[in-house]
């Protein structure tokens, strides 16, 4: 599995798995802070400092391909 | 922010919807509604008819059914009414279930069977390529409609209104979280509960109608809907056009199968 | 409580209801039609005594499909209809077929095509019945001539259906359905009731459609803690679609082969003084009782007649036709439809003897002198 994964020192990790990620862009427009763009058809990270853990482009992926996690916090998880 | 691994069949992934389909917006805010009211994946049931959101069942964890095109409803009748304590969701589309399968979803709702409904309405058949379905807007173009659509459109919410249902909401995919809310209180609410999502289509509907990216058409949703509070203030000049979102119905009626164990129970008490 | 043995005097229809609940169904959904409702008004007085279910569905489309859903969720299931509705049941049925899902649908024949004649008998969907569906499929037909054997009939339905994980489908016709005769009702302890085999698995190892010997998969319901996936598409062991054509077609293959490896338990021939008969009368369904008084004015003329009645459709007593070749000299077949079984054993002949068809169409029954008078000698 693809995955590209960028740590930055504070909160935000954010996850894109670009064997999912059909390039829709709708996480890159719709980011608040501008955090994504995108490079071969696919959803990136490039401004990770900038990223407010807000999860809006998780909450809207449409194909489960980006996990955004605060790394202060534990994920919310079912069962 | 949410695991959803814990809910899917991830060897079935990645989805079979096209880029920038809503559907998978929808599949993630139900599971977050179904986690959020802490349902055993093993009493859930959910079923589906035939389209592209039907395909969904294939993707999550639970007792899945996959069925004809606009019968789901039939069959989760029978499974509600033969074991009432599973928590029975049918997934569809508007022409799924407005034009092949509009006989089972009025009477599905006139008797108020606890069954939680969520019709994504595209407006269009996708997964055929596009032709014009019941809830394409009048004057919209769709293969079988190439000069534009001459018929009237269903407004699917106000039919389980009009026939009884307990519960009717109208959702975007552009308010997730809300979206997400309203999934939950519709399963919560015993008796046939509808939500309506408006989820683009980017590859059949907008792109023959000119109306843009899946990001576009996303946006566009925010400028279309309004509250059911706002439209409440405004007149019916200023809501030509828009589309109503929120909780259109929300009311305690008899349910069906426990009207039926009633029954059951009067026959019990007399033996 | 009740004694053993109870005689009632009742309609097919009723007998049909009844012998339904004995084998154990407990849902019942349905549309109404003539000649078949009394099926349903009897189920819909019993059912909530039982704790079963009843519900009068919006047409027969949604009666079907309500009826696999009851079954996927562990509930012997049942509709009955007629012509119109049986045609559009076919869609589901076809689903039933492709999952597997144990169900019985009984269709009181009438004469058609279309609305035709809701009161008058016929016998004109018996193949119908087995290919009314799209693509090919298993199914599994019975046709009981009398009211008790309604009864008998009905619930070998259940067990046959609950046995192979197929729909069976029960044909009475109008005049089996509503002719009133006296039936023994036995106690239903005493009767054979065969349940759907259930996995031995734990839940991470099941797979709903696994090639077993007997190509019938075990099956559990929903929500008993095995998440599975049951769909219309072509699928594998898993039950989730495939587009491997080695997949594909090992589970068609098999969906034949568990009816096809069966078939001396399913077909069911009930013989009647064909022991030394050159002359074989094949007949089914209110047709026989007709064929069998036929037999009998004959054999007061010195004539060697007998009848070799169908109890089961289909699969078809091929087998037990050729068991007579070079004893048997001429056939008849005798059916309310203008031949379709008739074909079937002239191929199961292949020329080995001659076939006289007499066929009506009309709303009449066929009578005995209208059998007797075409015997040959």
């Amino acid at each position: 599995m693809a995955e590209e994964t960028l740590r930055r020192k504070r909160e935000a990790e954010i996850t894109i798995n670009t064997a999912w990620c059909k390039g829709c862009v709708i996480c890159v427009e719709l980011c608040p802070e501008q955090v994504l763009v995108m490079e071969r058809g696919k959803a990136k990270v490039a401004h990770l400092d900038k990223c407010t853990v807000c999860g809006l482009c998780e909450l809207r992926c449409p194909d489960f391909a980006i996990v955004v996690v605060d790394k202060n916090k534990s994920p919310k998880t079912g069962e | 922010m949410f695991n959803y691994e814990s809910y899917l069949r991830l060897d079935k992934f990645p989805l079979i919807w096209c880029s920038g389909c809503g559907d998978g917006i929808v599949l993630k805010s139900m599971i977050r509604a179904i986690d959020k009211l802490g349902l055993s994946k093993d009493d859930v049931c959910m079923v589906s008819g035939i389209g592209c959101s039907s395909r969904l069942t294939g993707y999550v964890d639970f007792n899945t059914l996959h069925t004809t095109h606009g019968r789901a409803l039939t069959f989760a009748t029978g499974i509600k009414m033969a074991k009432p304590r599973l928590h029975v969701i049918v997934v569809t589309g508007d022409g799924d279930a407005t034009a092949i399968g509009g006989n089972h979803y009025i009477h599905a709702a006139r008797r108020n069977i606890d069954i939680t409904v969520i019709l994504f309405n595209n407006f269009i058949y996708g997964m055929t390529g596009g032709q014009v379905s019941p809830c394409t807007p009048k004057g919209k173009r769709a293969s079988t409609a190439p000069y534009g659509n001459f018929e009237n459109a269903f407004n699917i919410s106000g039919l389980a209104q009009a026939a009884g249902a307990s519960f009717v909401a109208r959702a975007t995919v552009y308010n997730a979280v809300q979206l997400e809310k309203l999934i939950q209180r519709a399963i919560e609410r015993k008796g046939f509960s509808l939500v309506e999502v408006l989820s683009p289509c980017p590859t059949a509907y907008g792109r023959r109608n000119r109306e843009g990216t899946p990001v576009d058409m996303i946006l566009q949703q925010k400028e279309t809907t309004v509250s059911v509070a706002a439209a409440e203030k405004m007149s019916a000049e200023e809501l030509e056009g828009k589309i109503i979102t929120g909780v259109l119905t929300d009311v305690e009626r008899p349910e069906c199968r426990e009207e039926y164990q009633k029954l059951i129970d009067s026959f019990r008490k007399e033996g | 409580m009740a004694e053993e043995k109870k005689i009632k005097v009742l309609t097919g229809n009723e007998a049909c209801a009844e012998g339904a609940l004995a084998a154990g169904m407990r849902f019942y959904a349905g549309y109404p039609i003539t000649p078949s409702s009394e099926v349903a008004e009897v189920l819909a007085e019993e059912l909530p005594r039982l704790g079963g279910v009843f519900i009068q569905m919006e047409d027969e489309i949604a009666s079907m499909g309500a009826i696999i859903g009851a079954s996927l969720a562990g509930t012997k299931a049942m509709t009955a209809t007629s012509g119109p509705g049986f045609s559009l049941m076919q869609e589901n049925i076809g689903f039933a077929a492709m999952a597997e899902v144990p169900c019985v649908v009984v269709n009181v024949m009438r004469g058609g095509p279309s609305t035709g004649l809701p009161t008058l008998p016929a016998q004109a969907d018996v193949m119908q019945a087995r290919w009314g569906t799209h693509g090919d499929h298993a199914i599994i037909v019975l046709a009981p001539f009398s009211v008790a054997e309604t009864f008998d009939l009905t619930v070998r339905a259940f067990n046959l259906s609950e046995q192979y994980r197929t729909p069976v489908i029960l044909l009475l016709d109008e005049i089996i359905g509503h002719v009133n005769e006296r039936v023994t009702i036995v106690d239903p302890g005493s009767l054979e009731i065969f349940n759907r085999i259930v996995p031995s698995d734990p839940p991470d190892q099941y797979k709903p459609y696994r090639h077993t010997e007997s190509g019938v998969p075990p099956m559990i319901a929903y929500g008993e803690g095995y998440r599975f996936h049951v769909t219309g598409l072509a699928h594998d062991e898993t039950g989730f679609p495939t587009n491997s054509a080695a997949e594909i077609g090992r589970m068609l293959e098999r969906h034949h082969r568990k009816v096809e490896q069966a078939r001396d338990h399913i077909v069911q021939v009930d013989p009647f003084m064909m022991e030394d008969a050159e002359i074989g009368i094949v007949a089914y369904g209110s047709t026989a009782r007709s064929a069998r008084h036929a037999v009998r004015l004959a054999r007061e003329t010195g004539k060697r007649v007998g009848l070799l009645r169908l109890k089961t459709l289909w699969p078809f007593a091929d087998e037990e036709i050729r068991s007579y070749i070079g004893q048997v000299k001429s056939w008849i077949v005798p059916e309310m439809n203008l031949g379709q079984m008739a074909h079937e054993v002239e191929w199961a002949l292949a020329g080995s003897a001659p076939v006289t068809r007499l066929n009506k169409v009309n709303g009449d029954p066929i009578s005995p002198p209208e059998i007797y008078q075409i015997i040959p000698g």
